[in-house]
């Protein structure tokens, strides 16, 4: 089997808003960074084009009729993952191990810009029967997820408060970072408290923007690159659509689609082996239960790490130099190429004022966000 | 270099198309997919991955669809994917489950494609009002039925086709579709029936198209070793083949389906089919209208530009023709559950290659099928080719 390598990426975005840009343009610019990189020819050298999005964010029933123009895949063979980027990049991965395909490019963007009722899409996504009725925000879902997890865990608010002061000065060194802020501690912990515990500043902020990559073979990538990033392992997972019977405290997504993604990648222990992880941290106490789901950390030590400062970018386990979903924006279905993005760019050596030395191997994880339990975990490095 | 591994299809599953009005589409995929995993003597534990596909959220009226009808798929604590193409969603959702047991990913995939769309009101129909252009399609009020009268009086006008000749597709389809267990608009018809209903916008008439539904359909693929312990008739995925046109439907010909000989093409080239007409001994080609049938059989290369007509009035395309099309009754007989009515292709298939078909089962034998559907804007073509 070969192996399988990303070769090109290209991102625009991420901004609160790129009213300049319709998501036909932003894919465009996003791919032409992309195809630029790896120096290929959309229309000659790509065999699969993989394209991820959902109908309601993007307005339209059947969103796949209006991808294939600007990414130059006009009569060739492309399809959409309804999923986020990561789980694109589970197929394009799988795509090219079949042997049948050599160079696969891989398209998520968010234009939430154009999306006025964000919230109310997704309160469609809450079970019809069940749950839809009982109203309210379904952000909801999500501070009564804290309240267990922190009660479980033995974890305090004020060390998921440190994740966004974290988050948000690492974004300060990304462009491509909208939400970029030195903050206190005092003023996350004084801000507005909107789904208890579940304070303002440590909800992501949506964002747009979009990430292109493009991936291919070891007998491609080697000749278009000599920085080929390559993907160890990835795992995915779909614990339950149901919030009466998902597990609370634990992210059980997250910890199976870990444990799928190590064994391909041979990982065993995963503190020491794995060098930086980009987790998913559309609420901060998401990055902590994600961390321990991952095995990065025991059970209820994440927010420890964080209070003693491990996880910043010069720590002994950098966690979300990018800045996360905190500092970048919350991308919808580009939220894992978000992760995604800045694990390439800092195992190829070029996050410029971000960099982080030393690094081999790097993990980028998604997670579908309220109400889902779907989780997506990627291993990669540069060495082969 | 590395050797290409070979997937099995080894249990199929279909439900009733109705409006399943007591059931949810959670209950729709359970039923499908239970039905596969007996018919294959698996357990849901044998599954190591489940691939889902399912048409527009609208129906439903769910954002996240595929999350929604995750555990009815049986896909609790299991990787898992929902794939979208339109209208081509139930024949690649089974080229999704290829690739996740033929990249040596997993030993196993179960494939549910679930669609219901009577919940949709007042009529499904408006889930595809948000399809078209919102600044130069949308105001104009387009339904499908619309674009696709634009597409057959092109294709009429380019080959000199009468409806008659169209007509007969639909009169074979809904006379198959008689001894199909699941089938809605099974009928015994004549050509003056069809060409005597009702006119919904010329030259489409009632019995030209396809009725929509409820229901589900199940696969069960697994690797070559597994498929040696579990079954002596494994039907083997010897091609897969997908293909995307420009969104700018209007600035196309109509009159042929590129995309869809593309999707062939490429299908073929895995297959290694050289001479599709000689080598296809069954094919169950994209007939959500009668003038599909034929506008597809040319994009699949079964027969040159303008000639299915032609096969269909001389009888070929019959279950005792030499080439039969659509033996199961298709879209336009079973009915047409968006993405399950595209697996239900694909299972047809399945049956009639394992000589399961019953009172449907073609003579002589057949070693390779074919399946394919078509979606999107007039845009997408997905072939699957299946071997004894």
């Amino acid at each position: 089997m070969s192996e399988v390598a990303i070769v090109g990426v290209g991102c625009v975005g991420f901004q609160p808003i790129l009213p300049e840009l319709s998501y036909k343009e932003l894919m465009y610019e996003a791919a032409v960074k992309a195809y630029d990189d790896a120096g290929i020819n959309p229309r000659k050298d790509v065999d699969v084009f993989v394209t991820c999005a959902e109908d309601y964010l993007e307005g339209f029933s059947i969103f796949d009729e209006f991808v294939p123009d600007q990414l130059g895949a006009v009569l060739r063979h492309l399809f959409t993952v309804s999923g986020d980027g990561l789980l694109g990049l589970a197929n394009a991965h799988m795509l090219i191990k079949t042997g049948h395909f050599d160079t696969v490019v891989l398209e998520a963007h968010s234009k939430v810009s154009d999306l006025l009722t964000l919230m109310d899409v997704i309160a469609f996504a809450m079970d019809p029967v069940l749950n839809r009725p009982l109203g309210g925000h379904p952000y909801y879902v999500a501070g009564m997820e804290m309240n267990r997890y922190l009660h479980d865990a033995c974890t305090t608010v004020d060390q998921c408060a440190q994740v966004v002061v974290k988050n948000k000065k690492n974004a300060c060194g990304n462009p491509y970072a909208a939400y970029g802020a030195n903050v206190t501690l005092d003023q996350v912990l004084c801000s507005e408290l909107c789904f208890y515990p579940l304070r303002k500043l440590e909800i992501s902020i949506p964002a747009d923007g979009c990430v292109v990559m493009v991936l291919a073979s070891e007998k491609v990538a080697e000749k278009l690159t000599d920085k080929p990033i390559w993907i160890k392992g990835v795992g995915w997972c779909t614990e339950t659509p149901n919030l009466e019977t998902k597990d609370w405290s634990k992210a059980v997504d997250t910890r199976l689609a870990a444990e799928m993604a190590y064994k391909t990648a041979k990982i065993r222990n995963p503190r020491k082996e794995i060098d930086f992880a980009e987790v998913n941290d559309l609420f901060a106490y998401k990055e902590l239960q994600h961390m321990e789901a991952l095995r990065l950390c025991d059970y209820g030590e994440a927010g420890k790490l964080t209070e003693q400062g491990i996880t910043e970018r010069n720590g002994e386990l950098p966690i979300n130099p990018s800045g996360g979903l905190l500092g970048m924006g919350y991308g919808l279905e580009a939220s894992g190429m978000e992760k995604l993005l800045e694990v390439v760019l800092q195992l190829r050596g070029e996050a410029g004022r971000r960099q982080i030395s030393d690094l081999d191997v790097g993990l980028a994880h998604a997670w579908r966000g309220i109400p889902t339990a779907t989780g997506i975990v990627a291993v990669l490095s540069n060495v082969k | 270099m590395f050797g290409k591994k070979r997937v099995a299809v080894v249990g199929a599953g279909l439900t009733l198309f109705r409006r399943r009005l007591k059931e949810t589409g959670k209950e729709l995929s359970y039923e499908a997919a239970k039905m596969a995993l007996d018919a294959a003597g698996m357990e849901l534990s044998d599954m190591q991955s489940v691939v889902m596909g399912t048409a527009p959220d609208a129906f439903d009226g769910v954002h996240m669809k595929g999350e929604y009808l995750a555990d009815g798929a049986g896909a609790y604590r299991k990787p898992y994917t929902r794939v979208f193409v339109g209208g081509g969603t139930g024949v690649f959702t089974p080229l999704a489950g290829w690739w996740h047991v033929a990249s040596g990913q997993f030993d196993s995939c179960l494939v549910v494609a679930e669609e219901k769309m009577s919940s949709c009101y007042p009529h499904p129909q408006y889930a595809f009002t948000t399809i078209f252009d919102p600044i130069t399609e949308r105001p104009l009020g387009m339904n499908l039925i619309w674009i696709f009268a634009l597409e057959m009086h092109r294709y009429m006008h380019k080959h000199g086709i009468k409806k008659e000749d169209i007509a007969r597709v639909s009169v074979k389809n809904k006379g198959n579709a008689l001894d199909h267990p699941c089938a809605q608009l099974g009928a015994k018809i004549t050509v003056e029936d069809v060409l005597n209903s009702e006119i919904m916008a010329w030259p489409v008439q009632r019995l030209d198209v396809s009725p929509t539904s409820d229901g589900g359909g199940a696969l069960v693929l697994v690797s070559e070793d597994v498929a040696k312990e579990v079954t002596d008739n494994p039907i083997w995925i010897d091609g897969a083949g997908w293909c995307i046109d420009s969104t700018l439907w209007t600035n196309r010909d109509l009159y042929y389906p590129n995309y869809v000989e593309c999707a062939a093409r490429m299908a073929y080239k895995m297959a290694g089919i050289k001479n599709p007409p000689k080598e296809i001994d069954v094919a169950e080609p994209y007939d959500p209208f009668d003038y599909k049938e034929l506008h597809h059989m040319e994009g699949l290369l079964l027969c040159k530009k303008g000639e299915a007509p032609k096969l269909t009035a001389e009888g070929v395309t019959q279950r005792d023709g030499d080439l039969p099309i659509n033996p199961s009754g298709g879209l336009l007989g079973v009915g047409n559950p968006i993405a399950a009515a595209g697996l239900m292709k694909v299972c047809e298939i399945f049956w009639q290659l394992r000589g399961e078909a019953g009172k449907r089962q073609i003579p002589g034998d057949p070693r390779t099928g074919l399946a394919q559907a078509w979606g999107d804007l007039m845009q997408y073509g997905s072939v699957i080719v299946l071997r004894h």
